[in-house]
């Protein structure tokens, strides 16, 4: 009773913005895993997206991808492809659907859904190693998204 | 003479790999100068998914490495000398020790390369662990000690010393294989908000760096382990545990029957390479 109050209290405080976010739930993916609407309406932020792209608690995106743009942030991941020129090969759409849910675009991938929040085997409570309580947080917010979704757009070079 | 060889292996090294600080990926465990271990070995025939096995000793920096082929060097061993009092030393009702029904530890040799498996008087699948609480409770009257702690992993140190450079070799058949099926299944689940199984990292992804870590194949024939990061002994479920808490997944109990079938289920991926606990890893 009390969460009901709080989420509407939230909602009423909260901006047109807030109320114009696809709820993970709602995402409509295309024929190839593509997302064409922005989750936000909000134009994405490339140097947010940088940050979450290095930060360990965040996307972490170097985990398992190198880039050359942040060889100044040490240890890049091989688990996944460089993502050099990623801005090239890809449209915005494919980048946003690629981070919400990587699933969509290659089944089976290994690159955890940044934007799902049902559907998980044993889900924890981050990485306390206990279980989650109640409704899960997508990885990312819809914004975050949008700001790597930006900052991947940005990445139209190739090098060797 | 064995400064001598190490000496010139580093020299090589060196030469190979200009300047960053490479793992030795190819070089031979011998620990001691003495004790020949196998890092490496043709897959078991029920693996499927892979035709080479390989210690995670192969995949440590030189320097990591090297702490492990020289006991004085072992941070581990510290911990097997523990063991070796605890051996010795009488508890429990029944006024026995270890040593007073098994004789000295050496008798041991080859026992930590069956285990996990099946006791027909227990009726399930043992881990050493359990068959040392078993001892414990039923031929001493001791209390039993806590799994993966430090009395207990003591313990499981010397039985692994013992049997350094003996082949694994778990049976998977017989009335071990519905745990060891339950095992398999737990290895290719894809747990946790992360949706990773232990094979999306250990068998699709060893030897590639995730983050700042190079992948192993997640095998356990070192174990326990000493830790550089936590600076002790490490136990399999333990170890078990931090893996699966990583893909942020609600995790086993250490000592669930869970755990035991993924140990069961982990050690027999291993079987043709060799023990080697204590090992040191980072
Ligand atoms: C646990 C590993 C992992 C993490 C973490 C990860 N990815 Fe990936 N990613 C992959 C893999 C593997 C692929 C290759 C697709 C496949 O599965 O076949 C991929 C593919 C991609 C692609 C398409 C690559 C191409 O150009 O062909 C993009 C773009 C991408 N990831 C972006 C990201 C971003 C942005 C993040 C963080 C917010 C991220 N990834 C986090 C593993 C990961
Ligand atoms: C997200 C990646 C990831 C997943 C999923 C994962 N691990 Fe690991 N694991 C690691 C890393 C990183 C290490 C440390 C480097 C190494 O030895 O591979 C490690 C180490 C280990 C080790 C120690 C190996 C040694 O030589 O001491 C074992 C055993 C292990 N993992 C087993 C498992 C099992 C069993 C599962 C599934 C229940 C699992 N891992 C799932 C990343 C993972």
């Amino acid at each position: 009773m009390k969460r009901t109050l709080t989420a509407i209290a939230l909602g009423a405080a909260a901006s047109t913005v807030a109320m114009a976010q696809t709820a993970p739930n709602a995402v409509s993916f295309g024929e190839y895993g593509q997302i064409e609407e922005s989750l936000t309406g909000v134009a994405g932020d490339p140097a947010a997206g940088l940050e979450i792209m290095v930060t360990r608690g965040k996307g972490n995106c170097i985990a398992c991808h190198q880039v050359t743009a942040l060889e100044d942030y040490p240890f890049h991941g091989e688990v996944g492809p460089s993502l050099d020129g990623a801005g090239d090969r890809w449209t915005e759409a494919d980048l946003r659907g690629i981070v919400a849910n990587a699933k969509m675009t290659f089944p089976d991938s290994i690159m955890p859904a940044f934007y799902k929040v049902e559907g998980f085997v044993r889900a924890g409570d981050a990485y306390t190693g206990k279980a989650a309580e109640g409704a899960l947080d997508p990885l990312l917010t819809a914004q975050e998204i949008e700001d790597v979704v930006a900052y991947l757009m940005t990445l139209d070079q190739y090098y060797d | 003479m064995k400064k001598g060889l190490t000496t010139t292996a580093v020299g090589l090294a060196l030469i190979l790999s200009t300047g960053s600080a490479v793992a030795d990926q190819d070089s031979d465990l011998v620990i001691n100068g003495e004790i020949e271990v196998t890092v490496r070995a043709d897959a078991p025939a029920h693996l499927e998914n892979l035709d080479q096995i390989f210690s995670g000793w192969t995949f440590r920096s030189s320097e990591t490495q090297a702490l492990q082929m020289d006991d004085f060097e072992n941070p581990g061993m510290i911990f097997v000398d523990e063991g070796i009092t605890a051996w010795n030393t009488v508890e429990g009702e029944a006024g026995e020790s270890c040593a007073s029904c098994h004789g000295a530890p050496e008798e041991m040799a080859g026992v930590a390369a069956t285990y996990p498996k099946w006791d027909e008087a227990a009726g399930e699948v043992q881990t050493m662990t359990m068959q040392v609480n078993d001892c414990r409770t039923e031929q001493m009257g001791a209390e039993e000690w806590a799994y993966d702690k430090s009395d207990m992993l003591n313990m499981t140190a010397l039985l692994a010393s013992v049997s350094r450079g003996m082949s694994v070799d778990v049976a998977i058949d017989g009335p071990a294989a519905e745990m060891w099926e339950l095992g398999r299944d737990l290895y290719y689940t894809r747990t946790g908000q992360l949706e990773l199984s232990c094979a999306n990292c250990h068998e699709d992804n060893y030897d590639n760096n995730i983050r700042a870590d190079h992948l192993s194949q997640g095998m356990i024939n070192g174990f326990p382990t000493y830790r550089l990061k936590n600076a002790r002994l490490n136990g399999v479920h333990s170890r078990f545990r931090g893996c699966v808490r990583d893909t942020r997944a609600e995790t086993y109990a250490v000592g669930s029957p869970e755990f035991i079938a993924l140990e069961l289920y982990v050690m027999s991926r291993g079987n043709g390479l060799d023990i080697e606990g204590p090992s040191v890893r980072n």
